[in-house]
């Protein structure tokens, strides 16, 4: 049986239509995938991420306990500032991405992924030595506002001054009387914030920010458009681009890695991994010929499978199939070529700049 | 059921066909391209091939899934919409004026034991 979110009696009343995502039972879309997507590009788009889990680390020591298990440098960060980084195993592959909050260096949040928040909290569980990471995913609701609209959206909800909220940086304050993290943070290439709140006021808050924005042309938006949103910004899926069996560094992650600092589960791996080179890369193609290249299919050099597909689709803003996928490095400069296959058939595939997507 | 011309004949695989003197055109229903999504890409067969009734004939993708188009009778194909294939949104804007192929069938008995509108209906209700 599918968990709900707090806002799945919103999702219903906005005729989203419904799917299981991680357990969860998400908005796909609501008005249409692409016209959510440009909504997100143009003017504004809210989405439901509550499905993610949070994790927290307090009390003295808390920041040190974080920094082990993470790949970022929080020591580097300030007060108030957030880092993406990599939850690593020994070998160095990716447990998770996630994103973690410095509130003080004794009050550590990460937000995880939906499909791994009870294997993170069991990972850091056992890895944790000083501080014990408590498990808030249930304590909080998570509403994404995106687009160059939201920030104006977000501060006629406020008082917080968010000028001064940079990205990567959050407050707290009220938004439309609701308690929340204000964080200038996203997964879509666009600006915007992350809000988390209390389940209870998740509805309230969801439906103040629709009716604030109605007139700057918000749009609920479904996890379909944050996909392809997300895509076009080469931003990792965890399942597709990044997993248990690939590093940050052939996931082109280098720079969420800080091999510089203390010791952190999987940093061995990873200078180890350095010194040699990496032998697959995590790249960013278009297709040369008709087709649309989606995850798991093969990519072939010479008739010879390479590599496999990560993620793929046509680009609502990009207008064009592109896709994510690991290719040997060899393959992985901007213009390399090499094949897709799809149902059978070798379709021509370019390495090419990413971000797909660049801002007119 | 406006969404479902009565005129047409459909399949369980969600295609509608419609006799056209010789030969039937096919298409995907209003349901289909709903539960699609954003239609982007249409790959069809040349004219000439043979579809079998029940198999693939084609694909169909939107931005987030990938759709096989099954034919609903055997035969070959005599006309294919480039237009489609070439403006694949068309099929949202009106399924029905979005024709994808047109079949020179090899029963024509086949056409007639598709299901009609009133069969169609009742299969999507049930399917709810």
């Amino acid at each position: 049986m599918a968990r709900q979110t707090p806002l799945y009696a919103a999702h219903q009343k906005l005729k989203g239509r419904l799917v299981d995502f991680a357990g969860w039972e998400m908005p796909v879309q609501y008005s249409g995938l692409i016209q959510e997507h440009e909504a997100v590009r143009t003017a504004a788009g809210l989405f439901d991420v509550s499905h993610m889990g949070e994790v927290e680390f307090k009390g003295k020591g808390a920041l040190d306990e974080a920094n082990r298990l993470i790949t970022n440098d929080l020591a580097r960060c300030a007060d108030g500032q957030a880092v993406y980084a990599g939850l690593l195993n020994e070998q160095g592959g990716f447990v998770d991405d996630v994103v973690a909050y410095r509130f003080s260096p004794e009050h550590i949040f990460i937000c995880v992924n939906a499909s791994n928040a009870d294997k993170d909290f069991n990972w850091m569980s056992s890895h944790a030595k000083a501080v014990r990471p408590v498990n808030r995913s249930n304590d909080f609701a998570q509403l994404a506002v995106q687009g160059p609209k939201a920030a104006g959206i977000v501060q006629r909800l406020t008082s917080a001054k968010l000028d001064g909220v940079g990205t990567y940086r959050f407050t707290q304050g009220q938004v439309a009387k609701v308690d929340c993290i204000i964080s200038r943070t996203g997964y879509t290439g666009e600006d915007g914030f992350e809000l988390y709140c209390a389940p209870k006021d998740a509805e309230r808050l969801w439906f103040a920010i629709l009716e604030e924005g109605q007139r700057d042309g918000i749009l609920p938006c479904g996890l379909g458009a944050r996909d392809s949103l997300r895509t076009e910004m080469k931003y990792a899926l965890y399942g597709n681009d990044i997993d248990e069996v690939h590093t940050p560094l052939e996931a082109g992650l280098g720079w969420i890695v800080k091999l510089d600092k203390g010791d952190f589960i999987g940093k061995a791996a990873l200078e180890k991994q350095k010194a040699a080179g990496v032998s697959r890369k995590l790249v960013g193609f278009e297709l040369t010929e008709a087709g649309i290249p989606r995850s798991h299919y093969p990519i072939l050099k010479d008739g010879q499978q390479v590599g496999e597909v990560t993620s793929g689709t046509m680009g609502p803003s990009v207008k064009k199939a592109i896709g994510i996928g690991y290719v040997p490095t060899a393959l992985s400069t901007e213009g390399a070529t090499f094949h897709v296959e799809i149902r059978g058939r070798p379709v021509g595939a370019r390495v090419v700049k990413t971000p797909f997507y660049k801002k007119p | 059921m406006s969404n479902y011309p009565s005129d047409l004949k459909y399949t369980k695989d969600h295609e509608w066909a419609k006799k056209a003197g010789n030969t039937v055109v096919v298409g995907v229903t209003w349901h289909a391209q709903d539960a699609l999504g954003a239609v982007v890409y249409v790959e069809l067969p040349k004219v000439g091939a043979q579809v079998k009734a029940h198999e693939s004939f084609g694909v169909i993708e939107s931005t987030k899934a990938v759709s096989e188009l099954f034919a609903p009778v055997s035969g070959k194909v005599v006309k294919v919409n480039d237009d489609v294939a070439a403006n694949p949104g068309a099929v949202n804007d009106d399924p029905y004026k979005a024709w994808l192929i047109e079949v020179e069938p090899a029963n024509p008995a086949d056409y007639d034991a598709l299901l009609d509108q009133a069969a169609y209906t009742k299969l999507l209700e049930a399917a709810k």
